[in-house]
């Protein structure tokens, strides 16, 4: 890595709801071109905290900072950094691949939307169906059509929610190519996941966050295989 | 502070009760009968008091809706519920003795009379609010809807009123202000006295029912919160 | 502001465009204004001269019923694959999501209007005489308001599990002083009174229309938060 840019800080976040501390105080830092896996038992608050990064909710205490701007509640210009891959498509079913990318890229206020499109389609591999309504879609095609739904707006930061759930093993491993190669051209990654073995396959390093706090991170490479990693995993769980 | 709020309970209801047998004497004893309309009459002094609380609690409703947008508030949203609660109990009330008032003045129990309509319509929005309250989902979620709802009903209200007023505004006397031409007459200083007296002891009914709701809601609230703490517990 | 106008018409026209594709929701609602038509001269007979008074009503209850099938589709179907969360975390300010569905909105009511109204006008026998400039002005302002506030309910009631039985009673207290100023102005027209008579009514609606857009405009953002 060339300089260490930071894209994406979390300044001890919190978020109260119905009266519950769902996060207490978490924070992170995400360098520019950097993959940290965010892992942790259900009910930990994960998807609480993307949703409050992503701004879909807003926190009821602490900072987040894209870019170097703090984010504030009507800030479009920093909600087009970030690529949200929710749990759901958030695709219109009667809309075919080729018109739900360019109503998204209309929004997105992407240049040249169509040719974009064509070429993110042909991409993930859904070029032959771009005319038909997405409603007969599997949840693979479905999956492949938002993860270009996320890249046609080339953002900085990627928030993956869960993303290989429900995929079979040509489309994760199409997915896992596609999110190095937006590494490598310096794209920061967030990603939420239960699946050890495509956390270690993809991020550079894993948070571990439980009852609403990092419990713990840890840098990934060589010498920490899958199995020390869930060790070590397990531990942080039953520690924190 | 508890012992305080519970003084001013206790104040509150010493300060009811012989209110309202002075309000019973004064408007059956007390004040005269009506010329035209005979005893009938004497149901005015509840409808008026009823209807001016089932206006108050609304617009009480309205602001707590906006403190509530500006701030969630859990003390806020509950005085807001009490209070729609409360409104839809003296919506009721004035929709009943001004039916009975309409009956026994021109003879017909619903005269489309602008401010009749326009307290069935409150009583509408009041239900449809309530409604929402009644929603599941996350107190702050609720809180959000129904205040949006509650500034949008509180809106309506006077356009709703000038609107039927425009519509048909032959029936109602106008008691106060314009004089002793209208079919309702004037008002002699003791009927006065007597329907001020009523105001002020139905608000203080609000007042005192206001806090009695709020704080049955609030103890519903905890009690839930236990429940669920609980709950937890035992899951764990 | 241009930002939001420009996204307002993106959205409404893939609500459109989406619509004329299926002409689901449409088409649902012209068959629901025919039927209430049909049921409504069960019980007032057409033959009959004097029924021609409630024509200017049978308009709005026509316009509001077969509404209120479009309104609640309208956030209702944005629920699937939760396309609406996808909505919120692109780089639009939030109330262009209410303006452009209050756009759509209004085309699909106006398009159901042109067919359901002289329908109503041909089944019962009514010549019209009266100035249509005037209707049309009148029909217009009275159907926008009923859709500015009715696409603002429909975007609450949406939260609720049961929306399409919510919206309705949400909706029609708050739509009761547009009603009685669209109907008094409506027979104003129809009955070819002075004009200068309907002319207060519309105002009440002009005022009604703008106060109740810039209101939920303000508003919307808040119902949009939640979750």
């Amino acid at each position: 890595m060339k300089e260490l840019e930071i894209m994406l800080e979390i300044k001890n976040l919190t978020k109260i709801l119905s009266d519950k501390l769902i996060l207490r105080g978490v924070s992170l830092k995400l360098n520019k071109g950097e993959i940290l896996a965010v892992v942790g038992p259900n009910g930990a608050g994960k998807s609480t905290f993307f949703k409050c990064t992503v701004g879909l909710l807003q926190p009821s205490g602490g900072e987040i900072i894209v870019d170097g701007e703090i984010i504030k509640k009507k800030s479009a210009a920093t909600r087009k950094k970030i690529g949200f891959l929710g749990h759901e498509s958030f695709l219109y079913s009667t809309l075919t691949p080729l018109e739900n990318l360019r109503f998204y890229g209309k929004l997105y206020k992407v240049k040249s939307i169509d040719s974009k499109a064509n070429q993110l389609l042909k991409e993930v591999g859904l070029h032959l169906f771009k005319d038909v309504p997405i409603r007969s879609f599997s949840r693979g095609m479905l999956q492949r059509l938002s993860i270009a739904r996320v890249m046609l707006a080339d953002p900085e930061i990627l928030m993956l929610d869960e993303p290989h759930t429900g995929l079979d093993q040509d489309a994760v491993s199409l997915l896992n190519m596609i999110i190095k190669e937006k590494k490598n051209i310096g794209t920061s990654v967030l990603l939420i996941s239960h699946d050890f073995e495509q956390v270690q396959a993809l991020a550079d390093s894993v948070a571990v966050l439980k009852k609403g706090k990092i419990i713990d991170t840890a840098p990934l490479n060589a010498d920490l295989n899958l199995e020390k990693m869930k060790d070590w995993y397990s531990r942080a769980v039953s520690e924190g | 502070m508890k012992e305080v709020s519970s003084l001013i309970d206790r104040i509150l209801f010493y300060a009811l009760v012989p209110s309202f047998f002075i309000l019973l004497y004064l408007i059956f004893i007390w004040s005269p009968v009506e010329k035209v309309m005979g005893v009938t009459q004497k149901i005015f002094y509840f409808h008026v008091g009823s209807a001016w609380v089932a206006f108050l609690a609304f617009f009480v409703v309205g602001y707590y809706s906006v403190r509530n947008l500006i701030k969630p508030n859990m003390k806020h949203f509950i005085f807001a519920g009490a209070s729609a609660e409360i409104g839809v109990l003296f919506t009721t009330i004035t929709l009943i003795t001004g039916m009975i008032w309409g009956r026994a003045s021109w003879n017909t129990w619903w005269s489309w009379e602008p401010r009749l309509v326009t307290t069935l319509i409150l009583w509408f929005i009041y239900v449809a609010y309530l409604f929402i309250r009644k929603m599941d989902g996350s107190w702050e979620k609720i809180a959000k809807l129904s205040s949006v709802f509650g500034i949008i009903g509180c809106l309506n209200v006077p356009i709703v009123f000038m609107a039927i007023r425009w519509w048909n505004s032959k029936l109602h006397p106008i008691v106060f202000g314009e004089g002793k031409g209208q079919s309702g007459g004037g008002i002699e200083p003791e009927m006065l006295i007597t329907l001020l007296f009523s105001v002020f002891t139905i608000s203080l009914l609000y007042v005192f029912l206001m806090r009695k709701g709020a704080e049955i809601e609030r103890m519903r609230v905890i009690v839930r919160n236990q429940k669920n703490k609980l709950m937890n517990k035992l899951a764990s | 502001m241009k930002d939001i106008l420009s996204d307002a018409i993106t959205i409404a026209g893939k609500d459109l465009s989406n619509e004329f594709k299926t002409k689901q929701t449409i088409g649902t609602m012209v068959i629901f204004s025919a039927l209430v038509i049909l049921v409504f001269s069960f019980a007032f007979d057409p033959t009959n001269n004097t029924v021609k008074a409630v024509i200017p009503g049978l308009i709005w209850v026509i316009t509001i019923f077969s509404g209120t099938l479009g309104l609640n589709r309208s956030f209702v179907s944005e629920l699937e694959n939760n396309c609406l969360t996808g909505l919120r975390s692109a780089p639009i300010d939030v109330t262009s999501i209410y303006l452009g569905k209050t756009l759509a909105n209004f085309t699909l009511v106006t398009i159901v209007q042109t067919i359901s109204i002289p329908v109503l006008f041909l089944l019962f026998n009514y010549r019209f005489t009266g100035s249509l400039l005037w209707f049309i002005l009148i029909v217009l302002s009275g159907t926008f308001g009923f859709i500015v506030v009715g696409t603002f309910l429909s975007a609450l009631a949406a939260n609720a599990k049961n929306s399409e039985m919510l919206l309705p009673v949400l909706l029609l207290p708050l739509l009761s002083p547009l009603m009685i100023a669209a109907v008094q102005a409506t027979t104003i027209v129809l009955v070819n009174e002075q004009i200068s008579d309907a002319i207060g009514w519309l105002q009440l609606m002009t005022a009604y229309d703008l106060l109740f857009l810039g209101a939920c405009f303000l508003l919307f953002e808040f119902i949009m938060e939640g979750s």
